[in-house]
């Protein structure tokens, strides 16, 4: 039964470094004094806290709920009380703590109620996703995406191929390797129970022939659990880094390459990692959420070297300890394989989800870089890049932050497994300056979107106040005419008081004082005559702005049919006024 | 606990620039044995002189441009270029040839540009041709090997090589009595005076090799480049494809010129003759000037191979290596533009420039 295996261009041939840590079998866990769950063990949102300080809280107990729809939710690794929610320092490129649950354990490690199912493979396509993203499980093989996300395909999306990525091919880590090797059974299951969820015709597991007795149980294994699932195969796949990457194991499975910017999906395929598959077993026979994993501790830098059953949140300090650390000869603390892991840069650090290896090494194991030489173009990198790029020139250009042309020169593939770096005999850190590049494309697009951003914005932002000024204008003008008629209503009002006054005064005070008679008759007649006009011109107004205000309600029209009238009657006032002064002063006269 | 914060890898592969370059010039030990042997200590005497020339003016010039002098002179770049250019020019070439030569090729072709890593072209030829224009006679002036007949190289000794070299005389005579034209030369002037090959094989700085008229001693010359070329293919110094693609270049153009006249030498003359082998492996697999993916580098190997022959038989020069690589890397960067690898996930290679041209 051999398979068709394709090549991948370039690759590398490490030293393995593996018998370090694969010669004992997996130690049991241990219960450490302090547990510290981060909330983001994975990628995509963080997780929400659904615990309060000085809660207690079980073993398995929901301890912080999935923040979104790419999230998952994060369980108590064992029993105890919740002394702190606050940020810790965490496993983070950038040295930036994380929201962390600090549990102090009570050394009981009391399961919270849960239980299984015996016959998986009859279960509910929906019951299985909903136990898996209620076990909080992740990608177990180093990116930490939720796995839920991954077997659920869109229906429109025919997946052909399930891999299951065991190849492991990152120096000193062993914990799938021996993973295994003790628990093949329950991983073909798992893969079984993923099978179950993305309906793949056939099903590949990829190992690194530097395994064997990890293959000789895989088979084994699938070949009892044939009856009773789908077939799984079993490939062996030839060592060389960085077959273990999700584009190049599919390339040497499949033959087929993930699109550019693309997923696995978009050709027909679901990849998942070995690590995952027991943890999806887990969760669905045991109904266990994802609480611990198979961690490797290694390097030089500890006497007792192997895989452990650790719990998530453990802290790296005591698994150190555990594995008996030389604090002396350690040098370099390191989170992952040699060639993509994180240093840590404080040991008080906690291992999540993903940390498949710990690495204690001395100085002399993985001395530092020699100082960086000239680039001298052998195309050593472009002969060990497995995506095929040219690394040297990407390299010119991230140097001299030319980002339009290191774009060009698909510095977005770029999977940064350290193969350039490693073989650079000028001791460029490649892979460093590509993340500054990529860093400095991101930090650029995220300005350019802001500028994009505030432009828009200052653009409605304008348009917006332009409506405003429009609408201030209608409105300024209807408080006009509103102004107007209000204005002439009064002024009608006391013209009609005074005009009354006014003959009143004229009629009583006429006879005693005729110049007073006369003077108020002309004051009489000059303010109503006066109202009259105003009120005129108020209508004029208000008339041609209703004109204007093609929106003038039709209450606007009928005060101002209001006004006619009452301008009407102080004409005639003003008449009368006038009448009677004239009367008046011919009265004098004569 | 102070412990180190370094991104990825954690990891390197032993060897640094420096191993890269001292592993080409301990591939050059058959061919300049060889040379020795056909041509007396003369070669050795320059590859002595030039190293000193070259780290001397290379020390000077990184001094002028505030570098660290000790870390550039170990990456050992100077010591190739004075040992390939003392390996090209004529055993018993007057000391100011190679001081010309080499301080042209580090000072102007090499450390003005920007030093190691940034030349265009190959500082080595570009001292070469420099010396070739100005000195023809003098870059001309080969001894015959040993074991041809009227050449009197068997009564050279040590001393009068040093002789020949720092005073130009040799026990009181003149170098020209000692020099005779080389095969190549040979070859091209008895094509200018439409003699036959038969007839131009008669010289005596002709001999057999294997059924071959070859010239006396370089036949084996160029098998011991070619030996320390292959070495430096198995250590992964340079890859197979510019020599190969030179080779065949040259091979392919002679062989298709030779079925139409035979006076221009067969195949096999023209890939075993002058400095083919060393100009396949040494000279134009500098890697700073030439193409860098392995398409590119058939491309330019190819495009070198039929550069030296169309210059050896059409030329104004009997040999022509420095010339074709220099005008290859001329080429080099249209070459890498246009043989960019198709990167994964791709449907095709990428042009650069192409989409982001402003």
């Amino acid at each position: 039964m051999s398979r068709r295996l394709w090549d991948f261009p370039g690759g590398i041939h490490l030293p393995e470094e593996k018998s370090l840590s694969n010669q004992t079998p997996i130690k049991k866990s241990f219960i450490p004094k302090t547990l510290i769950i981060p909330i983001q063990q994975h990628l995509g949102a963080p997780a929400k806290p659904v615990v309060d300080v000085g809660d207690c809280v079980l073993k398995g107990q929901k301890i912080a709920e999935a923040g979104g729809f790419v999230s998952a939710p994060v369980h108590a690794s064992s029993s105890g009380v919740v002394t702190a929610i606050a940020t810790h320092p965490v496993q983070h490129p950038s040295q930036i703590d994380g929201l962390c649950v600090v549990i102090e354990t009570d050394g009981k490690d009391e399961w919270i109620e849960h239980k299984g199912i015996e016959d998986p493979l009859n279960a509910s396509p929906d019951y299985i996703r909903d136990h898996v993203r209620e076990a909080g499980i992740t990608g177990m093989g180093g990116a930490g995406f939720p796995t839920i996300i991954k077997v659920s395909p869109s229906s429109e999306s025919n997946i052909e191929t399930l891999v299951i990525n065991a190849v492991e091919c990152e120096p000193y880590i062993t914990s799938d390797d021996m993973l295994m090797r003790e628990n093949a059974d329950e991983i073909i299951i798992g893969i079984q129970i993923i099978a179950k969820l993305v309906n793949p015709k056939n099903i590949l597991v990829g190992i690194e022939d530097n395994k064997p007795d990890a293959i000789a149980a895989m088979q084994q294994a699938a070949k009892n659990a044939a009856d009773h699932g789908p077939t799984v195969e079993i490939v062996t796949v030839p060592t060389k880094y960085p077959s273990g990457s999700e584009k190049t194991l599919i390339k040497v499975l499949t033959g087929k390459e993930v699109p550019s910017k693309g997923i696995p999906a978009q050709v027909g395929i679901v990849c998942q990692n070995v690590g995952t598959a027991y943890a999806v077993y887990h969760a669905i026979v045991l109904g266990e959420p994802l609480i611990q994993r198979v961690t490797t501790l290694t390097g030089r830098g500890i006497k007792n070297p192997g895989n452990i059953w650790a719990l998530i949140g453990t802290p790296v300090a005591d698994l150190l300890e555990y594995a008996e650390v030389e604090q002396g000869k350690l040098s370099r603390l390191i989170m992952g394989g040699p060639m993509m892991g994180f240093t840590l840069h404080d040991n008080n650090i906690p291992l999540i989800k993903s940390t498949n290896c710990l690495i204690a090494s001395t100085a002399e194991e993985l001395p530092l870089p020699g100082p960086e030489q000239a680039c001298i173009r052998c195309g050593t990198c472009t002969e060990a890049c497995p995506i095929q790029l040219l690394p040297q020139q990407l390299f010119w250009y991230s140097r001299s932050k030319e980002l339009e042309k290191v774009q060009n020169y698909n510095i977005a593939d770029c999977i940064e497994c350290g193969a350039c770096s490693y073989v650079c005999p000028s001791n460029i850190p490649l892979v460093q300056y590509f993340r500054f590049a990529k860093g400095e494309i991101k930090k650029h697009t995220a300005e350019v979107e802001k500028s994009d951003h505030a432009r828009v914005r200052f653009e409605a932002n304008q348009a917006r106040h332009e409506k405003e000024a429009v609408a201030k204008e209608a409105k300024k003008k209807a408080r006009e005419v509103k102004a107007a008629a209000k204005a002439a209503a009064k002024v009608a009002k006391k013209a009609e008081e005074e005009a009354a006054n006014g003959t009143v005064n004229s009629e009583t005070e006429t006879k005693p004082v005729a110049v007073d008679e006369l003077k108020l008759l002309k004051t009489a007649m000059a303010k109503s005559t006066k109202v009259w006009k105003d009120a005129e011109k108020a209508l004029a107004v208000a008339e041609s702005s209703a004109a204007a205000e093609s929106s003038a309600a039709a209450d606007d029209q009928t005060k101002i049919e209001k006004m006619r009238a009452k301008i009407e009657r102080l004409k005639i006032k003003a008449e009368t006024a006038q009448q009677k002064l004239k009367d008046f002063k011919e009265k004098e006269n004569a | 606990m102070a412990l180190l914060s370094i991104t990825s890898p954690h990891t390197q592969a032993a060897g640094n620039t420096g191993s890269f370059m001292r592993q080409v010039i301990y591939a050059t030990i058959p061919g300049v044995a060889a040379l020795t042997y056909f041509f007396g200590w003369g070669t050795l005497i320059n590859i002595v002189f030039a190293s000193i020339v070259a780290l001397t003016f290379e020390a000077l010039v990184l001094w002028l441009r505030k570098k660290p002098i000790m870390f550039y002179l170990s990456d050992y770049s100077a010591v190739v270029t004075a040992v390939l250019l003392a390996i090209a020019i004529p055993p018993y070439a007057p000391w100011w040839l190679t001081v010309v030569g080499v301080g042209f090729a580090i000072v102007i072709a090499k450390q003005l540009y920007g030093g190691m890593g940034f030349n265009p072209f190959n500082p080595a030829m570009i001292g070469y041709v420099l010396l070739l224009i100005s000195y023809p006679l003098e870059m001309t002036s080969w001894l015959p090997a040993i074991g041809v007949d009227g050449g009197r190289q068997s009564e050279l000794d040590f001393l009068s090589a040093l002789s020949a070299i720092f005073i130009s005389t040799i026990n009181s005579e003149t170098i020209d009595a000692f020099t005779m034209a080389t095969p190549l030369d040979t070859l091209k002037t008895a094509s200018r005076n439409a003699l036959t090959l038969g007839e131009a094989v008669n010289n005596p700085v002709f001999g057999t090799f294997f059924g071959l008229d070859i010239g006396k001693g370089w036949a084996v010359v160029n098998l011991g480049f070619l030996i320390g070329g292959l070495y430096l293919i198995a250590r992964r110094i340079i890859t197979w494809h510019i020599p190969v693609g030179f080779l065949v270049g040259l091979f392919l153009f002679a062989a298709i010129s030779n079925w139409f006249n035979d006076t221009y030498g067969s195949p096999f003359f023209h890939i075993i003759s002058g400095g083919t082998m060393l100009g396949a492996f040494f000279i134009a697999t500098d890697p700073v000037s030439a193409a860098t993916s392995n398409k590119g580098r058939l491309i330019y190997g190819f495009g070198i191979g039929i550069l030296i022959y169309i210059i050896r038989v059409w030329g104004g020069y009997p040999d022509a290596v420095a010339f074709a690589v220099l005008l290859m890397n001329l080429c080099a960067p249209t070459i890498d533009y246009y043989t960019q690898p198709r990167a994964y996930g791709h449907k095709k290679p990428t042009r650069t420039n192409a989409k982001g041209g402003s």
